[in-house]
C-alpha cells in the first residue's frame, strides 16, 4: 500500500508544490545568488500561499459553473428534443477554437470592469466549451447496441441513462473537464493583467519591472500547480477506467 | 432526403433571437471622447426602410424553412443574413458620420452589444442554413472570401472612417501593419520548427516505441504548463545563456522577445503534430507497406511515396491544431516583449480603451479562423488525393 502510494507521481508533484510555496519566503539568499544584480530578489507583495489559494478559488468557482452548465448543455443537445440545436453548439465549439482564452478575458473587461469579475466571467464562459464537447462526444460514443440491450432487458429511459450512458461516457466527460480546468489555470494567471490577484501576479509584476526572479518564482509555482492538477485528473481517470463495465 | 426534410427550428429561433437582440440591446454607443463609455443608441432609432425589409425577409424565409427546408428558402436565409451583416455595418457607419458632422472630432461612435451579438448570430444562422444545404468546404470558403471582400470594400470606401474602431486603426495604421507582420512571423517561425521537429520525432517514435514512451509524456507535461509560466521558465535560462555567450545576444537571442516566444510556441505545437504523425503512420496498412517493400522500394522511398501521402490528411489535422492554437498563444507573447497583435490588445486593456482592445482581438480571431479554414481546404484536397492514389 505504502509502496504503491510512493509510486504515485501525483503525491510527489503535490509535495513539491507545497514545499515550494512554504519554502519560497525563506529563499531570499538563493535568489540573491542567482540574480545578484537585483535589489529585491524575492516577491513579497503577497505571500505565495495566499496567491495559490486565490488562484485555486478563482479556478474552482469558475470551473464549477463551467462543469454544471457545460454538462447540462451537452446533455440537452444529445437528447432527441434538443437535437436540432446541436449544429449550432458544434459551430460555436468549432469557432471558439480560433478564439484564444486571453481574447475572451480582454473582451470581458469592457463589459464588467477590472478585477476578479471579468476573470470569473471569462473563465466560466470559456471553460463551458470543452465540458460540453466532452459530454457530447462521451454520450455519442455509447454504442447503440448496449442501450438497446438494456432497454430490451426492461430498463426504463432514466435507468438506461443511469446504468449505461453515464458510466460509459464518464471517462470522455472527465477528459473534457480536465481540458477545461487546465485552460482555466493558465487563463487565471493572465487575469492578473486585469487586476485579479493570482499566481500570475508575480510574473506580470516581474515582467513590467524587469525582475526575472519574480517571473521565475511565479512561473515555478504556477507550472507546479497545473502539473499537480493534471496528475490528479490522471489519477481519477485511472480510477474511473478501473470500474468494471455495468453490463 | 429524410434528414434534409427534417423539421428544424434552429434558423427560426436564431432569427427571432436576432430581432430580440436588435430591439432590446444598444446598437451603438456615442461618447464625447474615447475613454468614456457613452450613451446608447438603439437599432430602432437609426434603422432605415431597407434594413427593416431585409430583417423581415430573413425572418419570413427562416420561418418557412422550418416547415419546408427547400433550397430556395435556405438559400434566401443565407443571402439575407449576409446582406444584413453588411447592412448593419453600413447603418452603424452612416450614423457615425451623421454624429461626427454635428459634434467635435473627438466624439466616438462604437459598436454596441446588439451589433456584435447580431453579427455573430447572423453568421451562425447563415452557417446552419449552409449545413442544411450541405455546402462543401470549398463552397463555404468561396462564400467566406466573397463576404470578406464585400466588408473590406465597405471599409476601404471610407464610409466607416468615423467609427471609433476605424479611427483607432488610422491612428496607428503603420504600427498595425508591422505588428500584424510580427504576429505572423512568430507563428510561422514556430510552425516551421514544430513541423520539422514533430515529423522527425513522430517518425522516430513510430519506428522505436521506446522513443514514444519518453517523448509523449514530456510533451504532455509541457502542454499542461500555462503559457505565461512557460515563457517565465524559458526567460531565466535564455537570459543567462545570452549573458554568457555574447554572440547569441548579438544574434537577437535573449530572455525576452522573439526567442522565448518562438521556443514556447514550438514546444506547445509538438504534441498535436507528433500525435498526428503517429496516428497517420499507424493507419497505413501493413499489406501496403510489405507490397511496397516487395517491389524493391527502400524504407526511405516507402516513407516518401507510400506512408507520407497516405498519412497526410491526419498529419495536416495535427498541424492545423498547432497552427490555430499558436495564432492565439502568440497574443500572450506580447507580455514578454515579442510584439504582435497582442501588444495592441494589452495596450487597450491597460489604458481602458475598448476599441483598442478590439483592434487587437478582432484580427487575432480572424487570423485564427482564416488559418483554420485554409487547413480545412488543404485537408479536403489531401483526402481526395490519398483516396485516388
Amino acid at each position: 500500500m505504502m509502496k504503491q502510494l510512493l509510486k504515485q507521481p501525483l503525491l510527489w508533484a503535490a509535495l513539491l508544490l507545497a514545499t515550494c510555496v512554504l519554502a519560497l519566503p525563506f529563499a531570499t539568499p538563493l535568489f540573491a545568488n542567482l540574480f545578484p544584480q537585483l535589489d529585491r530578489p524575492l516577491y513579497t507583495q503577497e505571500p505565495f500561499a495566499w496567491l495559490l489559494w486565490q488562484h485555486v478559488l478563482l479556478v474552482g468557482t469558475s470551473s464549477l459553473f463551467a462543469v454544471v452548465v457545460g454538462t447540462a448543455i451537452g446533455f440537452t443537445i444529445t437528447r432527441s428534443s434538443g437535437q436540432s440545436f446541436r449544429p449550432l453548439i458544434e459551430n460555436v465549439l468549432a469557432t471558439s477554437q480560433a478564439f484564444p482564452p486571453v481574447a475572451v478575458l480582454a473582451l470581458a473587461v469592457p463589459v464588467v470592469g477590472f478585477g476578479e469579475l471579468p476573470a470569473l466571467l471569462a473563465l466560466a464562459l470559456y471553460g463551458l466549451l470543452p465540458v460540453a464537447q466532452g459530454t457530447v462526444s462521451g454520450l455519442q460514443g455509447v454504442p447503440a447496441s448496449q442501450r438497446q440491450a438494456a432497454l430490451s432487458l426492461g430498463l426504463s429511459g432514466s435507468q438506461c441513462l443511469r446504468y449505461i450512458d453515464i458510466p460509459l461516457a464518464l471517462l470522455v466527460w472527465l477528459s473534457g473537464v480536465r481540458t477545461s480546468v487546465i485552460i482555466n489555470i493558465g487563463t487565471a494567471a493572465i487575469a492578473s493583467t486585469v487586476g485579479a490577484k493570482t499566481l500570475g501576479s508575480p510574473i506580470i509584476v516581474g515582467l513590467s519591472g524587469f525582475n526575472t526572479a519574480y517571473v521565475l518564482q511565479g512561473a515555478i509555482v504556477l507550472a507546479l500547480l497545473a502539473v499537480t492538477v493534471d496528475l490528479a485528473f490522471d489519477f481519477f481517470a485511472r480510477r474511473v477506467s478501473a470500474i468494471p463495465p455495468p453490463i | 432526403m429524410s434528414e434534409h426534410s427534417r423539421w428544424n427550428p434552429l434558423p427560426a429561433s436564431l432569427s427571432v433571437l436576432v430581432v430580440a437582440v436588435l430591439l432590446g440591446l444598444p446598437f451603438l454607443r456615442v461618447a464625447p471622447n474615447r475613454l468614456v463609455s457613452g450613451e446608447s443608441v438603439y437599432f430602432s432609432s437609426v434603422a432605415h426602410g431597407s434594413v427593416w425589409l431585409l430583417l423581415v425577409i430573413l425572418c419570413a424565409a427562416a420561418l418557412v424553412a422550418v416547415f419546408r427546408p427547400h433550397r430556395l428558402w435556405l438559400g434566401s436565409v443565407v443571402a439575407s443574413s449576409v446582406a444584413l451583416i453588411t447592412g448593419l455595418l453600413w447603418l452603424a457607419a452612416s450614423h457615425a458620420t451623421f454624429t461626427a458632422q454635428g459634434a467635435a472630432s473627438i466624439a466616438r461612435t462604437s459598436f454596441g452589444s446588439a451589433f456584435w451579438l447580431a453579427v455573430v448570430l447572423l453568421a451562425f444562422l447563415a452557417n446552419s442554413a449552409l449545413e442544411q444545404l450541405r455546402a462543401t468546404a470549398l463552397q463555404r470558403a468561396a462564400l467566406g472570401v466573397a463576404v470578406l471582400l464585400c466588408l473590406s470594400a465597405i471599409l476601404g470606401s471610407g464610409v466607416c472612417d468615423n467609427l471609433s474602431l476605424v479611427k483607432e486603426y488610422t491612428q496607428r495604421a503603420d504600427d498595425f501593419g508591422l505588428l500584424l507582420a510580427r504576429h505572423m512571423q512568430i507563428v510561422l517561425l514556430a510552425l516551421a520548427f514544430t513541423v520539422c521537429l514533430g515529423l522527425l520525432s513522430g517518425w522516430l517514435a513510430h519506428a522505436h516505441a521506446g522513443v514514444g514512451r519518453v517523448v509523449l509524456p514530456v510533451l504532455n507535461i509541457i502542454q499542461t504548463i500555462p503559457s505565461i509560466a512557460l515563457f517565465g521558465l524559458l526567460m531565466a535560462p535564455l537570459s543567462l545563456l545570452a549573458a554568457s555567450l555574447p554572440a547569441l545576444g548579438r544574434a537577437g537571442i535573449s530572455g525576452v522577445g522573439l526567442a522565448p516566444a518562438v521556443i514556447a510556441l514550438t514546444l506547445y505545437g509538438l504534441l498535436p503534430v507528433v500525435r498526428s504523425v503517429l496516428a497517420g503512420l499507424q493507419q497505413v496498412s501493413r499489406s501496403m507497406r510489405s507490397a511496397a517493400a516487395a517491389l524493391g522500394l527502400t524504407p526511405v522511398q516507402v516513407l516518401i511515396h507510400i506512408e507520407l501521402p497516405l498519412a497526410l490528411p491526419v498529419l495536416l489535422g495535427g498541424i492545423r491544431t498547432a497552427a490555430v492554437a499558436s495564432v492565439g498563444l502568440a497574443a500572450v507573447t506580447a507580455l514578454i516583449g515579442a510584439g504582435g497583435l497582442g501588444s495592441i490588445m494589452f495596450e487597450g486593456l491597460f489604458s481602458n480603451a475598448q476599441d483598442l482592445v478590439l483592434l487587437g482581438v478582432l484580427p487575432i480571431v480572424a487570423l485564427g479562423m482564416l488559418v483554420d479554414a485554409l487547413f480545412k481546404v488543404l485537408i479536403g484536397l489531401a483526402r481526395t488525393r490519398a483516396h485516388s492514389s
